[in-house]
């Protein structure tokens, strides 16, 4: 699947749409990705994805993909594409049938470790803080376990620190009402 | 054999807590969307925690420009004046002063320690090591840069020497533990030629390993590791007191107990490798944690010194021994407090000066440059400190990639 998302170097004089056409082939049309474990982008906050673009650049984060996708960009170019993706639609949450049972168990995780607190109630997020509401299952999954594992570069180490005491089968359960909230 | 009973059924009684909460939560969603749902993310929330909006505050990635620093709203006491040091050093963390004169910046969340060099009045910043992983620590001794990595320590000699063609930082102590929570250091050298550093707790509140939670005392070759205090949540400021000779350190205290406590600490360790400061057992000296604390007291445990304030995030900590900004300020504290996350409204996002007894103990704490936080938002957030052999102060800022340098004006000047 990253095969078939390489990245092909454009012209600096195109537009921030034509720009953007690579990304959205792999994250998705209006972003919302249909690639497993490459997240959707849709209305991400702007301060999240430039750090993400940065650590990227950066090579703080590594992925072949994006680290190349995001070689030799300016300053200016990270913060166009961040404010450009968090105009894009917010993804909507999976049409999957819902198990209520396991929405429950979710969402009283989802208090007990605070999410909420941090990503915002209705876990759409703010300022440095990502949107989670409607991301991809899978990618959630992935992501939770990286920040367990202290595998993910993360900026700050919030998030390894929040994810320490999170059982595999709660990180399962997070990850299923998350994806599902709109 | 005691602790190792203690923390079994601690454990397990943490383990029924949770399990009652869980249920309880359960069994009260239940109710509610049996009678008349709300929408989803608001069912089960106390309203007090859902309407809160805290979360840890990342620094922008991209330095500031100089033009936008916040200047205007930093203010110090009459007699002083505020200016920009330089700009552009993103996510300036650690301040250090080479022998002949250059300034050495780390980072956090970045890769590189960055040198300042003035020259003809100019300022030059230069990447001295990059591809590193959290070089929260620096210090230097001698001439040789030495560099605290999440997991390892590295030094550079003749550093001054080598400033565009550094070499690679060879390593002198590896494979420290490679948790990301708290895993980035402080590093500083006592008067007994020895690195100083710290392994903080990879938790907000947890019972840490045996490697954890405490201070560790190495030689210069990264030989000789041992244990110099115990009982440490996180450090990110060290000092030497001047003339007693014994190690100051400020302590970040935990997190989501509430708004008001516990507080932050500034503790001195007096029994090299006995002093156990209290985590996770008892905080802020008086107390007991509301689930490792049962069956502890906060009497087994060293005292802090002085309390200061709750989530304030004290970071960096210097004492003053020039007399540039006044023979008032000679071997007074100066100590950056980063400012709060975990509060609803926040306190700290200050530089202030603590002064203390001829024993050591506490005196009195005063603030002295007061404005990171503007409207319960931070337009700057100082971490570190550094006095100049000219007598000035220099201030790192992390959220604007920035260092500030404070002075005496006018004829004032104490002595020069």
């Amino acid at each position: 699947m990253i095969l078939l998302c390489a990245w092909t170097p454009r012209g600096w004089a195109d537009s921030i749409d034509e720009r953007m056409t690579p990304c959205l082939a792999c994250h998705g049309e209006k972003g919302q990705s249909t690639n497993p474990e490459i997240p959707s982008l849709g209305a991400q906050t702007s301060p999240y994805v430039l750090i993400q673009l940065y650590l990227f650049r950066e090579k703080l984060r590594r992925l072949d993909v994006m680290n190349d996708a995001v070689k030799g960009f300016t300053d200016d170019d990270l913060r166009t594409f961040a404010d450009t993706i968090s105009r894009l639609p917010p993804p909507q949450p999976t049409a999957d049938t819902t198990d209520p049972a396991r929405m429950v168990r979710g969402q009283a995780l989802v208090r007990q470790h605070r999410c909420n607190v941090c990503h915002n109630p209705d876990l759409a997020g703010r300022d440095n803080i990502p949107r989670i509401a409607g991301q991809r299952e899978d990618f959630l999954v992935k992501t939770m376990r990286e920040y367990k594992a202290n595998i993910r570069a993360g900026y700050d180490a919030s998030m390894g620190d929040v994810m320490q005491p999170i059982s595999d089968a709660d990180i399962l359960d997070l990850a299923y009402f998350s994806a599902r909230q709109r | 054999m005691q602790r190792a009973g203690i923390s079994v059924a601690k454990l397990a009684a943490s383990i029924g807590l949770v399990g009652l909460l869980v249920a309880a939560a359960t069994a009260r969603l239940q109710a509610q969307q049996a009678a008349d749902p709300p929408p989803p993310w608001k069912q089960g929330q106390p309203a007090g925690i859902a309407d809160t909006n805290l979360a840890p505050i990342a620094p922008p990635p991209l330095p500031t420009a100089a033009d936008k620093l916040p200047l205007d709203k930093l203010k110090t006491k009459p007699g002083f004046k505020i200016e920009v040091y330089a700009a552009g050093v993103a996510n300036a963390r650690t301040l250090r002063l080479g022998d002949k004169g250059t300034v050495f910046v780390s980072s956090r969340v970045q890769d590189k320690v960055h040198a300042i060099v003035t020259k003809d009045g100019k300022r030059e910043l230069k990447v001295v090591a990059s591809g590193l992983h959290r070089p929260n620590g620096i210090a230097l001794h001698k001439g040789t840069l030495y560099i605290a990595e999440l997991h390892q320590i590295s030094k550079i000699e003749k550093i001054e020497d080598n400033l565009d063609n550094p070499p690679k930082p060879t390593v002198i102590l590896g494979d420290l533990p490679k948790e990301e929570p708290h895993g980035w250091k402080y590093l500083t050298v006592g008067p007994d030629e020895k690195l100083y550093f710290q392994i903080g707790a990879p938790c907000n509140i947890c019972m840490p390993s045996e490697r954890h939670a405490k201070i560790y005392r190495v030689g210069l070759d990264g030989k000789g590791l041992e244990v110099y205090a115990y009982g440490i949540r996180q450090i990110v400021g060290m000092d030497w007191h001047p003339t007693l000779k014994q190690l100051y350190f400020s302590e970040n205290s935990r997190d989501w107990l509430s708004e008001d406590v516990p507080e932050d600490k500034l503790n001195r360790v007096t029994q090299p490798g006995k002093d156990n400061f209290g985590y996770p057992y008892c905080h802020q000296g008086n107390f007991t944690d509301p689930e490792f604390g049962w069956g502890r007291s906060c009497s087994e445990f060293t005292k802090p010194i002085a309390l200061l304030g709750p989530h304030s995030a004290a970071l960096g900590l210097k004492f003053y021994t020039g007399n540039g900004l006044g023979n008032e300020y000679r071997n007074v504290i100066f100590l950056a407090r980063h400012g709060s996350w975990n509060r609803s409204v926040k306190i700290g996002g200050d530089v202030v000066t603590i002064r203390l007894n001829d024993d050591g103990t506490f005196r009195s704490m005063e603030p002295f440059i007061t404005g990171f936080i503007q409207n319960n938002n931070y337009v700057g957030r100082p971490v570190d400190l550094l006095p100049m052999k000219d007598g000035s102060l220099l201030v790192s800022d992390d959220y604007n990639g920035a260092v500030y340098r404070v002075s005496r004006t006018g004829a004032s000047t104490a002595a020069k």
